[in-house]
């Protein structure tokens, strides 16, 4: 047949020849092949007990960011929310009242903030949309549950800890991806 | 009320449903060979395939649907889960219909990343494909042998898209983040993994006269068959038909790339399986002219925040590792689609296999198949 284009390949083929059709050979070779497999190196690691560690700009669970002094930072202006392509997102509003400038940074704080990690596609675009840097993802991911109930993370879960009262678990739940302090 | 019997003892269905010695099985929803929530209604004389209808809608998420809520910078991230093992090609797909329809300028650089990205997923799933071929016709260790390269793909996407599957790497004018300081060194250590790893392949698998007897001469279709039930892809190139998309209608910069279109003329399983096998090297070498020569600038044109299509209807092809994925937008002006449609490789290439397989053995049906590469929620979307 006429290929189309010059830019075409066509691929060959050869009948089989006798030894070839003896099917034992070919069972050998094939087992000497995944035999050979055994002094190889191995590529697997043996997880739980090896982990292997995510790359810098993996996307995974969110964390809601504080400030140096300990702050939360977000306003709850909704353009998380907004910005989410699985509607994933859902928060309340309160006003700061005096005494609570120790808590929260602007006026506006979340009283609730809630992430549905079953909604969510790790897209990232929450992070983007954030105009306080109070959201980001860290190199996690959500652990397994067994209710659905489970996977709707609220404020306790996503906030990260106090950098001035527990400044170790601070550090450990920080990761990699944090935005610079300002 | 009616019940079950009541309806199959209607004459015309039971003429047409059990011929003397029919006999109907349900393949799926849940079964192992048809990777996904398939459901093949099979009718068999003894073994002999005399009929299948498959049953869509078990995965159907109205993802059509759901992106007309969505604006053009977030509808690209849910076409992810349509085809899953080439996410980045359909968000290049839809990237490129949003950059088309606001002729937004791509800056080179941006283009170059996405070429090897697309390519490196579409040589991820081949991969995926060979593996559960060969499970399909009982040989288990290939699945490993293509895990082992598969993941050393996923680990340069991880590195740089952030994510390992669902990469949602492209945005509207470009890609997302710049890539990894070291994406180049490896991707050039996957290209020396891949090559030494390939002839194993061949040997283990392709070269095995027992392989070969299964997949030749089983599942034909021919050229005229092929374009008639809009083949495309592998499926239609292991045909002889000339449809590479990147070949007819190129975009990007697959115009300068130096690749060969790669069509088998037999038409049978086995012509589709070298096909792929050939396409993976095709893949290397249009990733080989571009890895070291990705030119300095921007990743990113500048576009606005808030992006609204001109009134209009817009369509872009691209061609993934199944075929050819259309997407089609009809724009009313506003920040969100009026109508988008997409043209999914994997449902003309499954509407086939009826055709394929009548007549041959129940054995034959799963080796062809396989050889359909389908990704269900590619077809259900
Ligand atoms: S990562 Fe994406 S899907 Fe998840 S909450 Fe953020 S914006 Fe929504
Ligand atoms: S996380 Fe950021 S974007 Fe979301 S409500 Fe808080 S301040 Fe606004």
């Amino acid at each position: 047949m006429q290929p189309l284009t010059k830019k075409v390949k066509q691929v060959e083929r050869k009948p089989m020849t006798f030894l070839e059709r003896l099917y034992l050979p070919e069972i050998f070779k094939g087992m000497a092949i995944t035999f050979s497999h055994i002094f190889k190196k191995v590529p697997t690691v043996s997880y739980p007990e090896q982990t292997r560690p995510f790359a810098k700009v993996f996307r995974g669970l969110h964390v809601l960011n504080r400030d140096e002094e300990g702050r939360e930072k977000c306003t709850a202006c909704g353009l998380c929310a907004l910005a989410c392509p699985a509607e994933a997102i859902t928060m309340e509003a309160a006003e700061r009242v005096r005494g609570e400038e120790n808590l929260y940074r602007e006026e506006r704080y979340a009283a609730k903030y809630e992430i549905n990690m079953l909604r969510c596609i790790f897209c990232g675009l929450c992070e983007e949309a954030c105009p306080k840097d109070a959201i980001y993802l860290s190199e996690t991911f959500a652990p397994a549950n067994y209710q659905r109930k489970g996977f709707i993370y609220g404020k306790e879960d996503l906030l990260i800890p106090n950098p001035l009262t527990q400044p170790e678990e601070y550090e450990k739940a920080k990761g990699e991806r944090a935005p610079a302090t300002q | 009320m009616y019940s079950q019997t009541e309806i199959l003892k209607e004459p015309e269905i039971n003429s047409s449903n059990s011929a003397e010695g029919e006999l109907v099985i349900n393949i799926g929803p849940q079964h192992p060979a048809t990777h996904g929530v398939l459901h093949l209604v099979v009718t068999l004389n003894g073994e002999t395939v005399k009929k299948v209808e498959p049953h869509l809608g078990y995965i159907h998420r109205s993802i059509e649907k759901m992106c007309e809520s969505l604006s053009y910078r977030q509808f690209i991230y849910v076409t992810s889960r349509m085809d899953y093992l080439s996410a980045h090609v359909n968000n290049h797909a839809c990237a490129m219909t949003v950059e088309k329809a606001m002729q937004i300028e791509v800056p080179t650089r941006a283009q170059y990343i996405r070429v090897i990205m697309d390519e490196l997923t579409r040589i991820a799933s081949h991969e995926l494909w060979w593996g559960a071929l060969a499970m399909d016709l009982g040989a288990f260790t290939p699945f490993f042998y293509a895990f082992r390269e598969r993941e050393t793909i996923n680990d340069i996407m991880e590195q740089t898209c952030g994510a390992r599957l669902t990469m949602n790497y492209m945005v509207p004018g470009g890609v997302m983040a710049d890539i990894h300081p070291s994406f180049q060194q490896k991707v050039k250590d996957f290209i020396k993994l891949f090559k030494s790893n390939i002839d194993e392949y061949d040997e283990l698998v392709t070269g095995s006269v027992i392989f070969q007897s299964r997949m030749k001469g089983v599942g034909c279709l021919s050229k005229e068959d092929a374009i008639s039930y809009g083949c495309t892809g592998p499926v239609a190139r292991g045909s002889g038909v000339h449809c590479d998309i990147r070949k007819i209608y190129p975009y990007e910069i697959y115009k300068q790339v130096e690749f060969n279109e790669i069509i088998e003329t037999a038409g049978d399983s086995f012509s589709r399986y070298l096909v792929r096998i050939k396409e993976m090297k095709e893949s290397i070498k249009i990733i080989e002219q571009l890895i070291d020569n990705i030119p300095e600038g921007d990743y990113q044109a500048k576009t606005k925040a808030v992006l609204k299509l001109p009134k209009g209807e817009f369509y872009t092809r691209v061609e993934t590792a199944r075929g050819e994925l259309g997407v089609y937008i009809v724009s009313e002006g506003g920040t969100t689609p009026y109508r988008i449609k997409f043209r999914s490789p994997g449902f003309s290439n499954l509407s086939a296999l009826d055709h394929m397989v009548r007549g041959s053995k129940i054995g034959d049906l799963m080796a062809t198949m396989g050889t359909l590469d389908l990704v269900i929620p590619d077809i259900d979307r």
